[in-house]
């Protein structure tokens, strides 16, 4: 059934339809509202899981990690300095293979105080073992979280869904509501073969010296490669019963483009329109989303860049020091296999809105640049 | 008691980077934002009371208590009207006033 | 796509107003965004919220900068913020106040369009006289002055956005909408 809702809405609805089990969060601005509804949600009897109030984001993930350890599916969300704050547990939740689905609604980190939107939080726990998903709509926030569901606790490994703070958090947009009867039998409930049992003790995260420690991480990328196929399946399937379909990239009218936006976010979605305009006045260029950064869907980018004279990417976070993190993963990617010029755009830092014109201003400045080019910060006061 | 200022009405203009430090401080910011657009009641000082305690100019959220010729003043394009100097005034000194439209 | 900024302060309701609208036009049969300017609300301080209402889903994620309609909640943020900023030529301005249209000098670009909300809130109890709750009402005068949305759908969005007083809402958007001619 199609509603209106916020983005963080979604994500409470998304959580509910799942049938998440333990609920373990702490507020903060602007994840608030996803907890507030879901606490609501169970207040009403619509949801029969545990909600635990913790003190702080590392109790929340702690939490959560040991109500997944039990078999419970675990839902959290957070954002920014809550983000980072979890670091530690993160990892743990990672290495101990627990499928948790977690939201994280990208916020710029402080200081100086912000919470608008950036993707420095969730890029910063890049490798700590979860996979990570960045939505561009209400309705693909909702959607990511039953797939996250679906992908994780097949390949046990948790995922983190991340979309932009207000652009989409505080942003009303019709979104579709499947039906829980199809999400009961898309998404059947967890029964993990290893989990924390009174009536089946059994050891967890046990000292782990160099005779296995070694391993467990490769079974973990092991796991993140299978990923890949299972989240293109999980998309499928999710397909067959909803109509919409979700990969890990999502190319538009690329097929025959000159040159290749690289996006990801809800800048992704402005760039589709930018996209049509240039292309209006004659340009042929489209624009590849990436929609999930780990595991890194490179075999599927290169499907559609290969062939392609210019890839120009637009980046909403900075690694200091060097550049942005979606253009040194893509220019990585592109290494030993294909010679496409890439341009590396900074965008949009600390919630800077970043407008169609802007886009096109970028998507021009490439058209007409032949050279890789260092750093260009669009619309950087000097 | 002497308490010093240092560029109390000095504008902060920011253009850019190469005005701003490296880190986010001294910004200005609370200069640039007039607050004084939020308020809907109006405190008035009244001076006959008043004995120069300053706490009204130490507990205002806004840069809206100036200390001028040693005497609080209120400055209308900040003040918020959200009564915190009337609320703290050890004298009651601090009355209000409606604003009309 | 139509785009329609939405002039209020901080407690007034601006931002659920935008969502009544696109509620409004959602169940109307169009596609909808609606949010507010992001930054932090503070009672009394002047706010923003938009709607964006198409024909196909919205795609454009950025901020509205350039309306073809805008809101005023409250008269006095005339004398405060520019509220004909980015309007496009011809756009249209509604107000909510007592006074005609003509008492408003916005410059000879738009029409302006003015219905007494607070009256009407007033009128069917919805909030007190120092703060009516004029959502509705200003959504109902919309309906009738740009014909997106018809009075049916205004009721329907009443019913599906709004928790409580339903029939009051409902009264106050009709009366708005039978009291402003249409543009
Ligand atoms: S707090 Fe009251 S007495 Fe003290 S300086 Fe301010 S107005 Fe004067
Ligand atoms: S009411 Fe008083 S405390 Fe509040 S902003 Fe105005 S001067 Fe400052």
């Amino acid at each position: 059934m199609k509603k209106t809702m916020m983005g963080n809405y979604a994500a409470s609805w998304g959580a509910q339809l799942a049938r998440v089990q333990v609920i373990a969060a702490y507020p903060i601005t602007p994840q608030t509202l996803i907890v507030e509804k879901l606490s609501d949600i169970v207040a009403d009897g619509e949801l029969d899981a545990k909600f635990i109030k913790v003190e702080s984001e590392h109790s929340a993930m702690a939490a959560c990690i040991g109500a997944s350890a039990t078999g419970a599916r675990a839902y959290t969300a957070t954002s920014a300095q809550g983000l980072a704050l979890m670091h530690e547990m993160l990892h743990w939740a990672g290495l101990a293979r627990l499928p948790i689905v977690m939201t994280n609604v990208n916020r710029a980190m402080a200081p100086g105080w912000s919470i608008w939107a950036d993707q420095n939080d969730s890029l910063s726990q890049r490798d700590t073992g979860w996979m990570q998903i960045y939505a561009s709509s209400a309705q693909e926030i909702l959607d990511s979280t039953l797939i996250g569901y679906k992908v994780s606790e097949k390949v046990l490994l948790p995922t983190l869904i991340s979309f932009d703070a207000f652009f989409l958090s505080h942003t009303m947009e019709v979104v579709d509501m499947p039906e829980i009867e199809l999400i009961d039998k898309y998404l059947p409930p967890y029964k993990p073969d290893y989990k924390m049992d009174v009536n089946d003790p059994r050891s967890f995260g046990a000292l782990t010296d160099e005779q296995y420690y070694y391993e467990f991480r490769y079974k973990m990328q092991k796991a993140m490669d299978e990923a890949v196929d299972i989240i293109k399946e999980a998309g499928k399937e999710y397909e067959k019963i909803t109509g919409r379909a979700y990969g890990l990239v999502h190319p538009y009218r690329c097929e025959d483009a000159d040159m290749i936006l690289v996006t990801s976010g809800t800048i992704a979605d402005t760039t589709n329109v930018a996209v049509d305009e240039l292309r209006a006045e004659g340009k042929k260029v489209g624009n590849l989303r990436i929609r999930v950064i780990r595991p890194y869907p490179k075999k599927e980018i290169l499907e559609v860049v290969k062939g392609v004279k210019k890839l120009a990417v637009i980046d909403r976070n900075i690694s200091p020091g060097y550049s942005g993190i979606f253009s040194q993963e893509l220019k990585s990617a592109l290494y030993n296999e294909v010679d496409i010029p890439v341009r590396s755009y900074i965008a949009g830092l600390g919630g800077r809105d970043v407008k169609i014109e802007d886009i096109k201003d970028m998507a021009n400045d490439a058209l007409k640049n032949d050279a890789p080019n260092d750093l260009i910060w669009k619309g950087v006061k000097i | 008691m002497v308490i010093k200022f240092q560029n109390n009405d000095k504008p902060v203009i920011i253009t850019g980077a190469k005005d701003m430090p490296p880190m986010a401080a001294a910004l200005g910011s609370m200069l640039q934002n007039k607050t004084g657009s939020w308020r809907n009641v109006r405190p008035i000082i009244d001076y006959d009371k008043c004995i120069k305690c300053f706490i009204c100019w130490k507990v205002c959220p806004e840069p809206a208590i100036k200390i001028v010729d040693e005497l609080p003043v209120i400055d209308y394009d900040y003040c918020k009207g959200c009564l915190m100097c009337a609320e703290e005034c050890p004298k009651d000194a601090i009355d209000f006033e409606k604003e009309g439209k | 796509m139509i785009e329609i900024r939405m002039h209020g302060r901080g407690g007034q309701g601006a931002v659920k107003a935008s969502f009544v609208l696109a509620e409004a036009a959602f169940q109307g049969g169009k596609y909808v965004q609606a949010f507010p300017r992001f930054g932090v609300e503070r009672r009394g301080a002047p706010v923003e919220a938009f709607t964006r209402i198409d024909d196909k889903p919205v795609q454009i994620r950025s901020q509205i900068y350039y309306p073809d309609g805008v809101i005023v909640l409250d008269p006095s943020l005339t004398e405060v913020v520019d509220v004909t900023k980015g309007l496009k030529k011809g756009g249209w301005i509604l107000v909510n106040s007592d006074k005609e249209p003509d008492f408003f000098d916005f410059g000879d670009d738009y029409k302006v369009y003015t219905v007494d909300a607070t009256e009407i809130a007033v009128q069917n109890k919805l909030g007190s006289r120092t703060a009516p709750i004029v959502n509705t009402a200003i959504v109902g005068a919309f309906a009738k002055l740009t014909g997106i949305v018809t009075i049916d759908a205004v009721f329907k969005g009443i019913d599906s956005s709004i928790p409580r007083f339903q029939e009051e809402n409902k009264r106050a958007a009709k009366q708005a909408y039978d009291e402003i001619e249409s543009g």
